[in-house]
């Protein structure tokens, strides 16, 4: 099978974010980035089929010089080759997926792989744009997958329950967590991972339909207080809860 | 201006969240209108009642192979609301639904789609606050073309009661058939008739680590149950098997705003505090005075779990 996992480079979970002076965008430097956590389920999920089917992976990122390391990490994982589109990230899913968009379209994969959402505008649309622009079905944020006979069943969760989908392929299929246990890479991995090829390609940006107008932190919440120790406490916190903060 | 917003239901029912979108849609709109599109498979009966939270009129795609929800399907319907009404913006419900649908129907329009907006505001466009960052940053985006789309989040938006107003219901006509649907639903799979969801609850109990079996989640069972609410799950908890991904708040789980938020056990890690931060008044209780949990709860008790959930339970069913 032909496999593409769409990855983003973003920073680490762990990171204090620090707005820009210009308000409009975050500090860089000496933030750790990192392969977006959702994208390890989907680099999982295509190295198992890869492994069960046979075929190969490709890792795909669009984003600066330094996206390159998230590649690597791909590639270290199992993935085969990469392709890097160098430009800058953005705010407007609908440019960057018309962007990979570009980079993808010349090729046949059986199935796209993406993360449910990336861990930085926490937009999760690339996939269902993406999804869209090449004319392909798409089942986002699933945790369930199988594929046999040319057709992928998936379970994605809604509120209230869970949806069995099933779609032909080619299609675009966005990973949530619960899909599998992500494999770390091994150190024969990482040294693999040197001798992979990473292609360059050329941005395709249009000017985004989304502008950020500004950023700033949200109001930070305090500390209140310790109503006490032990069970003699409970008492008193149910009547601050009833009469101090009328939640209950 | 003129809104359009679409309504979610499942079984015939509103989803509270999109009761959100469509009352927000009614305030953003203000002297212009606000259509409502509903779509499914018997939905002609329900249309009529969103008049009540401000719809002038109701556009409806009621149609059997509509019954489930599929992206293809539901963005056609969608494509041929915006044909009919030209709206200035689109708003649904940020929702497993509406977070599937609206970047599909952006990318067909090529509009822009705001994603999990905290709030919205139309000066000549629609302009809306996202957090980002896992809620870290609050972003305020802007968007650059007529038509735009915005999901917005669950608990985000006041919703009003109906004033019980009826409005005018219409057909939407287009051509569906069985092969435009690629991806589509074999099965559905519900949860307790009785079960309230997570992210509409008003009563979010949650615990982690500290809880330290599945066995011991019944006292957060209890304690839901006495408040009416659901019980989630640190990361930590779902990852030892003891309650379901469904049920994970944080920022690889869910993002819940609930008037009351009782963390049990739960050490308070910054990615679970990216879901759970925005709910009105925080409870933590850990047997650690210095677990960092305590510095963004509102009330604490330091004591054991399996001391304090019952006795807890006990003094609330006392109060109600
Ligand atoms: C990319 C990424 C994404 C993540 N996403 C999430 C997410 O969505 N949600 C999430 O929750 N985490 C997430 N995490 C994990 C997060 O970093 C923490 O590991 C996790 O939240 C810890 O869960 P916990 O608080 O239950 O456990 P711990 O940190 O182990 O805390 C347990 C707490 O219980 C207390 N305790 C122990 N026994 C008792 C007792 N008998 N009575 C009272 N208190 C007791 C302890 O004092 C301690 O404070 C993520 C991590 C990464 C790297
Ligand atoms: N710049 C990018 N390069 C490659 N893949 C991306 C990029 N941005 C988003 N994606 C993919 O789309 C998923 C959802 O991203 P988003 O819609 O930005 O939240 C990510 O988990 C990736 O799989």
């Amino acid at each position: 099978m032909n496999l593409l996992v769409c990855v983003k480079h973003v920073p680490d979970t762990e990171t204090a974010v620090r707005i820009n002076l210009d308000d409009k965008s975050i500090q860089t430097q000496d933030v750790n980035f990192i392969l977006n956590p959702y994208d390890e389920y989907a680099v999982e999920a295509a190295l198992l089929l890869k492994e069960a089917n046979g075929g190969e992976v490709t890792a795909i990122t669009m984003g600066p010089d330094a996206a390159k390391k998230t590649l690597r990490t791909t590639l270290a994982m199992g993935a085969d080759k990469a392709i890097h589109i160098a430009c800058e990230h953005t705010a407007d899913s609908g440019a960057t997926a018309k962007c990979l968009a570009k980079a993808i379209k010349e090729n046949d994969y059986d199935l796209i792989f993406c993360g449910k959402q990336a861990m930085d505008i926490d937009n999760a649309q690339v996939p269902v744009m993406l999804a869209e622009i090449l004319g392909l079905p798409n089942i986002s944020a699933i945790n369930k997958l199988e594929v046999a006979d040319g057709k992928a069943t998936a379970h994605r969760e809604f509120e209230g329950g869970v949806e069995v989908v099933e779609t032909s392929l080619p299609a675009v299929i966005s990973c949530h967590k619960g899909l599998n246990d992500p494999r770390y890479a091994s150190l024969k991995g990482i040294m693999m991972a040197k001798k992979k090829p990473i292609e360059d390609s050329g941005c395709s940006c249009s000017v985004p339909d989304i502008e950020v107008v500004k950023m700033e932190y949200p109001p930070q919440r305090s500390g209140g207080k310790i109503v006490g120790e032990g069970v003699a406490a409970v008492s008193e916190l149910v009547r601050l809860l009833h009469e101090e903060a009328k939640v209950i | 201006m003129k809104a359009l917003v679409f309504v979610e239901q499942r079984k015939g029912e509103f989803r509270k969240a999109a009761i959100e979108a469509l009352c927000e849609g009614r305030r953003l709109s203000e002297g212009g209108a606000c259509v409502a599109v509903v779509i499914g498979s018997n939905v002609n009966g329900i249309a009529g009642q969103l008049g009540g939270f401000g719809a002038d009129k109701v556009l409806v795609a009621d149609n059997a192979l509509l019954e489930n929800y599929s992206t293809e399907g539901y963005t056609a319907a969608l494509q041929k609301a915006v044909a009919e009404t030209s709206p200035d913006a689109v708003l649904m419900a940020a929702t497993a639904m509406g977070r599937d649908l609206a970047p599909r129907l952006g990318a067909r329009l090529d509009v822009p789609v705001l994603a999990d907006v905290t709030s919205l505001t139309w000066s000549d466009g629609l302009q809306a606050v996202r957090p980002v960052y896992a809620g870290k940053v609050l972003m305020t985006v802007k968007a650059n073309k007529k038509g735009a789309i915005a999901t917005t989040r669950p608990k985000a938006f006041l919703p009003k009661e109906s004033d019980g107003r009826s409005a005018d219901v219409q057909a939407l006509e287009f051509g569906l058939t069985e092969v435009d649907i690629k991806a589509k639903v074999k099965q559905v799979q519900s949860e307790g008739e009785d079960m309230i969801e997570l992210t509409e609850a008003d009563f979010v109990v949650s615990g982690g680590r500290g809880m330290k079996s599945e066995e011991s989640f019944k006292l957060l069972d209890n304690l839901a149950k006495v408040l009416g609410g659901a019980v989630g799950a640190s990361r930590a908890a779902v990852d030892a098997g003891w309650r379901g991904h469904s049920e994970q708040v944080g920022q690889t789980g869910k993002v819940v705003a609930p008037t009351l938020y009782i963390a049990a056990g739960i050490s308070g890690a910054i990615q679970h505090l990216a879901g759970m931060t925005s709910s009105k008044v925080i409870v933590a209780i850990n047997k650690d005075s210095e677990a960092p949990i305590f510095k963004i709860a509102d009330y604490g008790i330091v004591g054991d779990v399996n001391e304090i959930l019952p006795a807890l339970t006990e003094e609330i069913r006392k109060l109600k």
